[in-house]
């Protein structure tokens, strides 16, 4: 069921290949693929609910087989409660990308070949359970980036695409180096015998492997100062790509540094844990302060997902715990955040796409009044940007006050701090939406009109995500739960008292 | 000689008749395509002895049969390289096909030079004396020299005048180092090395002795230029640049991969004893041989320039392969060093033709071998361009190619021989040579062409691309088979 829904997107996108050539057969095909998809990955969230089906060492729906046998790299799929929401999201962003991309004209079958070959790279990142298998999925995903943004992008794309190649490329070669000192340390390269594994005897010291790791998921997270291929990334980027890549990406960086660099090196995760909440917070204010300053709508978002993705690596900061107990709320909403932030952010990409489509302009100060030529994409936007502040009753709301109530007894100050980030967030957004659509209607945007109905398909999937996980989180923050169980439980050995 | 000696000798004796036939058939027959025909059918010949070859060995690990006074041996290792040389002597052939009709003068001697050479390349897998080595080497460079002028205009003279004069230097400082080694052990029989070795070394030393050190420095220094490591790479881009396409094709996959043979066979054989020593000396090599051929390649602006510079980087990757001896391992367990270094090869075969098949047959239109002058073949050629790119991917090393699988299995065994800090060095070369890998790519897909004209394409040269192009990624997705005949072979070694 695994390799379905891994390998479906990239089947189709051989089909779409060799066998269609009319532009708008290949549009149908592929959002035909993605919603397919996304009913397999809703199928797989249920059924990792509801049965335990196929598990070994706590991950369902497992599939193990030798793959390369001189080197003991194995196919080993499996999900566990921190992988599979993040499957469901990057199904529910696919989709709403390839909806997105309705409007592409430019080579359109290489584009959707692309789109789904994105697809096949990240849902395997979160679901491969051998370290090698993990790594490709990890390196797969660069190819179609590079060339989505560097051919259907805008600006300086060909400088974007390849800035993001490059950095994370050199922050995967120090995650190989450190997988392969795992591997000839342990014999293994499975992800799951591989937890807590700094006991063992190493070839390397354990700090230095989990710095490896640390780096490579920091690059890929961003974390400052290795955030700065983001901005351009993203600004440039076609909407449907910002959408993944704000959506679905950022979380492969998330995912890598709870599963490996937390999960397998407790113990250094807490001895350093200071450190990660320092950079967190200077990620939070850092990008909550440049975000302000933005007078481009698109890199305003994008400087946005560098503070909320701080939160993230506080809420990982929290593995420390306080008085003796470490307890799983930081982590949680540290995964809680990953998921909201990429259906927020994935729907805010989304519509300022749809409003650069219709007024062609993303500068800030040449907009205004637009609320009243799309009154659906302001609302839609205003929505998306007060659940980006946290506003209650959305999801980001929850995800961020888990993230403080974990890491509040932790890091007092530093989560005080990042409390104070939510006013300035507050600032941008609404700042943001009053000059872009509110005030007096400018002549210029007499002829623009508003959303149609296939554009709207994804902006109600998203609102609906968000609004459903905002008013009864446990649909997702108990699996995630589910999933950190394992890691909460090896952290406690640790905890500073 | 006994018949035996000589049914050791069969594929080699049989591919060197084949270069003299046809020469003969040249002479004979106007019809010039011929040529191309005969040779590569004849590699069936060649290709049969060596199969009889490898199943007479049997099943047994480490099996070995000697002839010539213990002067050849016939093992899977040597019989591993003997089918990647013949392979690809068969694809260059069958790639230059429309190239030799713009070369005016001896095609019979081109295809007849290509066998000779191959022949050398062949017994030089195969020998296990310091003498006969020498020989095969210069039985593979002679005609290589020859071949890299074959054009006859400046550049190309230029090219092969370079290759030999430096070819010989080369020679000349390999020559001397094995003297050194004979006069200190008294022996030019591999095996006898490291008999007397064992017997006569002050471990207070480097290398137990420093007459012995000079000899393996100079032995090092001789072969480095065979396989193009820093700093014995100057001649490569001049060289590359200036041979035919073909040749220079050749020349990057097939030299290189006898060239590792024989340093793998001497190394591992003869020196087996001081390997602590010398590991450290290819560490260095490999180091430097990375980072200077990528840092450098990044500047060029022609296509046969900068892979000659990329070429430089992965002999430096093949040498953390080498480095990675068993002495460095941990107890009970073997080093993967060698079988990486075959894997690796075989992969970067396929990779480096591939690439330069597609060059033939673009610049052959263009007639230009800049890098700009690519632009839109995305539009112009798709199936040389896809096949390209593909290929500009395996060589940077991002799955499912080849040179994913290649870079992952000699870093594996340099991180198994506890070479940290040399893993570290490659794989940021590997991010780093992104930056001129991916510039090909681009100007394909996203620069404009001057001109919208379709590319024409031969059909034998594109045979050959896509089985170069199945190659990478067959070997991206599945290398196990391949990975376990290299463990075989390498098994030999030790």
């Amino acid at each position: 069921m695994l390799s379905a829904i891994v390998f479906f997107p990239l089947i189709s996108a051989g089909i779409i290949l060799v066998l269609l050539r009319d532009a708008r057969q290949i549009k149908v095909f592929a959002l035909a693929v993605t919603v397919l998809e996304l009913a397999l990955a809703i199928a797989i969230f249920v059924v990792f609910r509801v049965e335990d089906y196929n598990v070994v060492d706590n991950m369902e729906l497992v599939e193990d087989v030798s793959w390369i046998a001189a080197l003991d790299i194995r196919y080993h799929l499996g999900v566990d409660g921190l992988s599979v929401p993040l499957v469901l999201l990057t199904a529910l962003l696919g989709m709403c990308a390839a909806f997105a991309s309705w409007s592409v004209t430019h080579r359109v079958k290489e584009y959707f070949v692309w789109l789904l070959v994105l697809q096949t790279a990240v849902t395997g990142v979160f679901v491969s359970l051998d370290a090698v298998l993990f790594f490709i999925f990890w390196e797969l995903e660069l190819l179609p980036m590079y060339f989505l943004i560097s051919i259907w992008g805008s600006g300086r794309r060909e400088y974007s695409a390849m800035k993001f190649i490059i950095f994370t490329l050199l922050g995967s070669a120090f995650m190989f180096v450190g997988i392969l000192a795992l591997y000839f340390s342990t014999g293994t390269f499975n992800l799951v015998e591989l937890q807590g594994v700094e006991g063992a005897r190493l070839l390397l010291p354990a700090g230095a492997i989990f710095a490896f790791l640390f780096i490579g998921f920091a690059v890929k997270l961003p974390v400052w100062p290795v955030h700065t291929w983001l901005p351009d990334a993203h600004t440039d980027a076609p909407t449907a790509v910002s959408v993944m890549l704000a959506g679905v990406l950022l979380k492969m960086g998330g995912y890598g540094m709870i599963r490996l660099a937390v999960g397998m090196f407790p113990g250094r995760a807490q001895e350093y844990a200071w450190l990660l909440a320092v950079l967190a917070i200077i990620s939070v204010l850092y990008g909550a302060v440049v975000t302000i300053r933005q007078t481009d709508l698109k890199r305003l978002v994008a400087f946005s997902s560098i503070s909320h993705m701080g939160y993230v690596l506080l809420g990982i900061a929290s593995v420390v715990g306080a008085g003796g107990v470490v307890n799983a709320v930081g982590l949680t909403g540290a995964a809680m955040q990953m998921f909201t932030h990429g259906t927020i952010t994935g729907l805010l990409f989304l519509v300022v796409g749809l409003v650069y489509e219709k007024a062609h302009t993303r500068h800030i100060p040449d907009m205004g009044g637009l609320a009243s030529n799309m009154p659906v994409i302001a609302v839609v936007f205003l929505l998306a940007g007060l659940a980006s502040l946290g506003l209650p009753g959305t999801s980001g709301f929850v995800s961020e006050l888990l993230v403080f109530l974990g890491t509040f007894e932790v890091w007092g100050w530093i989560t005080a701090l990042a409390v104070f980030a939510i006013v300035l967030t507050a600032g941008y957004i609404l700042w943001m939406l009053q000059r872009a659509f509110f005030g007096p209607q400018l002549p210029r945007f007499a002829g623009v009109g508003d959303t149609t109905a296939l554009e709207a398909v994804p902006m109600v999937a998203l609102v609906a995500a968000i609004m459903v996980v905002g008013v009864y989180p446990a649909v997702v923050s108990d699996v995630f739960a589910l999933g950190l169980e394992p890691i909460v439980t090896s952290l406690q050995q640790g905890a500073v008292p | 000689m006994t018949l035996h000696d000589v049914y050791l000798l069969s594929p080699e004796l049989s591919l060197a008749a084949l270069g003299l036939v046809v020469i003969l058939v040249d002479m004979t027959f106007r019809n010039k395509g011929l040529l191309a025909i005969v040779s590569v059918v004849g590699l069936a010949v060649p290709i049969a002895l060596s199969l009889i070859l490898w199943s007479d060995l049997g099943g047994e690990p480490g099996a070995q049969m000697t002839g010539i006074f213990g002067t050849l041996a016939v093992d899977k290792f040597s019989l591993f390289i003997k089918f990647l040389v013949l392979g690809v002597v068969g694809l260059v052939i069958m790639s230059s096909v429309g190239y030799v009709s713009n070369i005016r003068f001896f095609p019979g001697e081109y295809h007849g030079l290509m066998l000779f050479s191959a022949s050398g390349m062949m017994l030089l897998a195969a020998t296990t004396d310091l003498i006969s080595i020498y020989i095969a080497l210069e039985l593979t460079s002679l005609p290589l020299a020859a071949l890299a002028a074959f054009q006859r205009d400046s550049r190309s003279t230029e090219a092969g005048m370079k290759f030999l004069l430096l070819s010989a230097m080369s020679s000349a400082v390999l020559l001397y180092g094995m003297a050194l080694v004979y006069g200190f052990t008294g022996t030019t029989h591999l095996d006898g090395i490291l008999e007397r070795l064992g017997q006569a070394l002050d471990p207070s030393v480097p290398f137990g002795s420093y007459g012995l050190f000079i000899g393996v420095v100079m032995v090092v220094a001789g072969f480095g230029f065979k396989i193009s490591a820093v700093p014995f790479q100057m001649w490569v881009p001049d060289v590359y640049e200036g041979a035919p396409t073909p040749v220079t094709a050749y020349l990057s996959v097939a030299s290189k991969a006898a060239g590792f043979a024989v340093i793998l066979r001497v190394f591992y054989v003869a020196f087996g004893e001081i390997s602590l020593d010398w590991s450290g000396l290819f560490a260095v090599l490999s180091a430097l041989s990375m980072t200077v051929g990528n840092l450098v390649a990044i500047a060029q602006r022609n296509i046969k320039r900068m892979l000659a510079y990329s070429t430089i980087a992965h002999a430096g990757y093949l040498l953390a392969g080498v480095a990675a001896i068993a002495a460095r391992v941990p107890e009970g367990e073997s080093s993967i060093g060698p079988s990486g270094v075959l894997f690796y090869l075989v992969g970067y075969a396929f990779t480096n033709l591939a690439a330069f098949f597609a060059i033939i047959a673009i610049s052959n239109r263009t007639g230009s071998e800049m890098i700009s002058s690519f632009a839109g073949m995305g539009r112009r050629a798709p199936l040389l361009a896809i096949v390209l790119a593909f290929a500009m991917v395996s060589l940077l090393g991002i799955p499912p190619t080849a040179g994913f699988m290649g870079k992952l299995y000699v870093f594996s065994a340099a991180m198994k021989a506890d070479l940290a800090w040399l893993v570290v060095v490659g794989v940021v070369n590997s991010a780093v040579s992104a930056y001129y890998y991916l510039r090909v790519v681009r100007v394909m897909y996203m620069t404009d062409p001057e001109d919208e004209e379709r590319v024409p394409v031969v059909r034998v040269p594109m045979v050959a691309l896509y089985l170069t192009g199945l190659g990478i990624l067959a070997l991206g997705v599945f290398p196990g088979p391949i990975m376990n005949v290299a463990e075989k072979a390498a098994g030999v070694l030790f």
